[in-house]
């Protein structure tokens, strides 16, 4: 009866109606409603994409295992025996416990300590302790099979040593879900050389999820942000640059290569306040760049819709996983790493060029304030969305301006089309 | 009483004043007067305790040498961009270890940090854990050649704005 009196009234693609603008304005809900957030969920991280969930390298021999999350799920990646890697939904199928509790380590089989439900390394349950009861009393239903239940099992797919889950079992291949640009520019970070994980981040970032993939697709802020990176020239508005994005609009790479900070022209130098001639650093090494990649770019930051950012920021190398915890706040967790054929002074150059990043660095502590402080003007401040509208002659795509927005729209355009808004 | 036991005690209370005023730097943001608590050649690093117990070198901060610790107060006074905020570091728990052949002294204590944002009345609970010190004498004074603070809580909440 609710349906036939309510109509469609109820119905999300009533309730939230898309600005009639079209992608330059990007209404407020996007970012603040339950409701649009659970969708996201099904729809989004549960739905056809390849979620990061692993690095091989944390992973390396037959029982390790390491917890992860695909979208706010919580799942395990674990090596089985035959050095498959199995993801699967850390939640056990009696009563629902989330059963591997470490966060990372090397076991035979998982048991949920509850009960003692026990899992293989694949997920598979294996084990019910008192199936059949004590003399001949109690137990399971007759009917009970083992392999009937057990853990939701995701697909997997790995590439150059990055782990990737999905809930779609009929997903196409990394390689055709990435697009020719973007995997291009993934290989030339993941090389082929053997990784060396070097240590994590994780913080809370009270901001909608989707801000930080915009962050990165908006190459606008990056010289007015981040003053550090102007004031000592890593990065300024006239750099060579390019900000990539692949056919379907959901991924992205912003692309810079490093110039010489005396090199800057006069009206740039105008437009940012931030640039201050005359302050250099007691210990430049900072800045140094050694020029490992195949890659006309000395730094790459690429969104891989919808959980991954790939950051090389000249030698500091990371995964940032984002883990959404609600509409209002999301997790992430950076892994930083290295190769296995790093010198010690090398490894070392890399955790001297980490204090950019992470939410400590002179980069990452800023970008976190900023995402903090718009999701507080959409809860504290009623607006009419958000003005997206910079490069109008690139509605939606690949930009070799810094100064542009299409990045932002492109991903609306698919954002928008997956969401059915 | 003992001249050994005198020392030691002397010791800890030297120890105790130069983390005081080591806090109350920090608090007050006075982070160019915060870079001389540290020896020329000082490590300095916040590195999260899951790092730590796993030889994951990685840290929120990481700066070898002074140089590298000055270039940290000048770029958050000078460049950072964040929210304003008061913090208040605590210290407990000091544990000190006998002075070393090499004049160093190893030593220990608890940390808390709280953090009090404009828009909220509470202090929050920024960041919890422990310094591993390695003091050094220099110039009569007592300064740092190695601060390690190991934090317990795994999430970092938003940023890290003022160092621990």
């Amino acid at each position: 009866m609710g349906m036939d009196m309510h109509g469609d009234a109820f119905a999300i693609t009533q309730r939230y109606a898309w600005p009639a603008e079209g992608n330059t304005r990007i209404p407020d809900w996007v970012y603040t409603d339950q409701a649009i957030y659970e969708r996201e969920v099904e729809r989004i991280f549960h739905g056809r994409t390849w979620n990061y969930v692993a690095l091989e390298a944390e992973i390396p021999n037959p029982g390790d295992f390491i917890r992860s999350h695909v979208g706010p799920t919580p799942v395990v990646v674990s090596r089985a025996d035959e050095g498959t890697i199995a993801v699967f939904e850390n939640r056990c199928s009696h009563r629902a416990a989330e059963f591997c509790r470490e966060l990372t380590g090397n076991v035979r089989e998982f048991i949920c300590p509850y009960h003692q439900w026990t899992y293989d390394l694949e997920g598979k349950l294996r084990a019910v302790p008192f199936r059949h009861g004590v003399a001949g009393r109690g137990g399971m239903p007759q009917d009970f099979r083992i392999a009937d239940h057990g853990p939701r099992r995701l697909a997997v797919t790995a590439h150059r040593g990055v782990v990737f889950a999905s809930y779609a079992n009929d997903m196409e291949s990394l390689a055709d879900y990435l697009g020719p640009e973007v995997l291009r520019e993934f290989e030339a970070t993941f090389d082929g050389r053997a990784l060396k994980i070097l240590g994590y981040y994780r913080h809370t970032l009270p901001g909608n999820w989707k801000l930080y993939h915009e962050n990165l697709k908006d190459p606008y802020h990056a010289t007015l942000l981040h003053t550090f990176l102007v004031t000592f020239g890593l990065l300024v508005a006239g750099n060579k640059s390019l900000m990539l994005v692949d056919a379907s609009g959901r991924h992205g790479v912003m692309c810079s290569a490093k110039a010489d900070a005396s090199k800057i022209s006069a009206e740039n130098r105008k437009e940012m306040r931030a640039y201050r001639e005359g302050m250099c650093l007691a210990d430049p090494r900072i800045m140094d760049f050694t020029d490992e990649f195949d890659s006309p770019w000395s730094v790459t930051m690429a969104t891989i819709w919808p959980n991954l950012i790939v950051q090389r920021e000249m030698n500091t190398l990371g995964i940032r996983q984002i883990v959404p915890t609600g509409p209002h706040e999301f997790i992430m967790k950076w892994t930083m790493f290295g190769f296995a054929g790093d010198s010690d002074e090398m490894t070392r150059h890399r955790l001297r060029q980490g204090n950019l990043m992470g939410p400590a660095g002179f980069l990452g502590l800023e970008d976190n304030e900023a995402i903090k402080f718009v999701q507080d003007g959409m809860q504290d401040v009623p607006g009419n969305g958000h003005l997206v509208a910079l490069d109008p002659d690139t509605p939606a795509g690949t930009s070799e301006t810094l100064i542009s927005e299409s990045a932002i729209r492109a991903m609306y355009r698919h954002w928008r089309a997956v969401m059915g808004l | 009483m003992h001249d050994a036991r005198i020392a030691a005690l002397l010791q800890r209370a030297e120890i105790e004043t130069f983390n005081a005023r080591y806090c109350a730097l920090l608090d007050q943001q006075d982070l160019m007067a915060w870079v001389d608590c540290f020896t020329e050649d000082a490590f300095y690093t916040v590195i999260s305790r899951e790092n730590f117990d796993h030889d994951l070198p990685v840290g929120l901060i990481y700066c070898e040498g002074r140089g590298m610790i000055h270039d940290r107060a000048f770029a958050l006074l000078k460049t950072a961009m964040f929210g304003p905020r008061y913090l208040r570091h605590m210290v407990a728990n000091l544990i000190v270890m006998p002075v070393g052949p090499d004049g160093t002294i190893h030593a220990r204590a608890n940390y808390v940090v709280f953090e009090v944002l404009t828009n909220r009345p509470e202090a929050r609970l920024h960041q919890i854990g422990e310094y591993r010190d390695i003091f050094r004498r220099a110039d009569g004074d007592l300064r740092l050649q190695e601060r390690r603070c190991v934090y317990d809580n795994l999430l970092v909440p938003t940023a890290l704005c003022i160092p621990v």
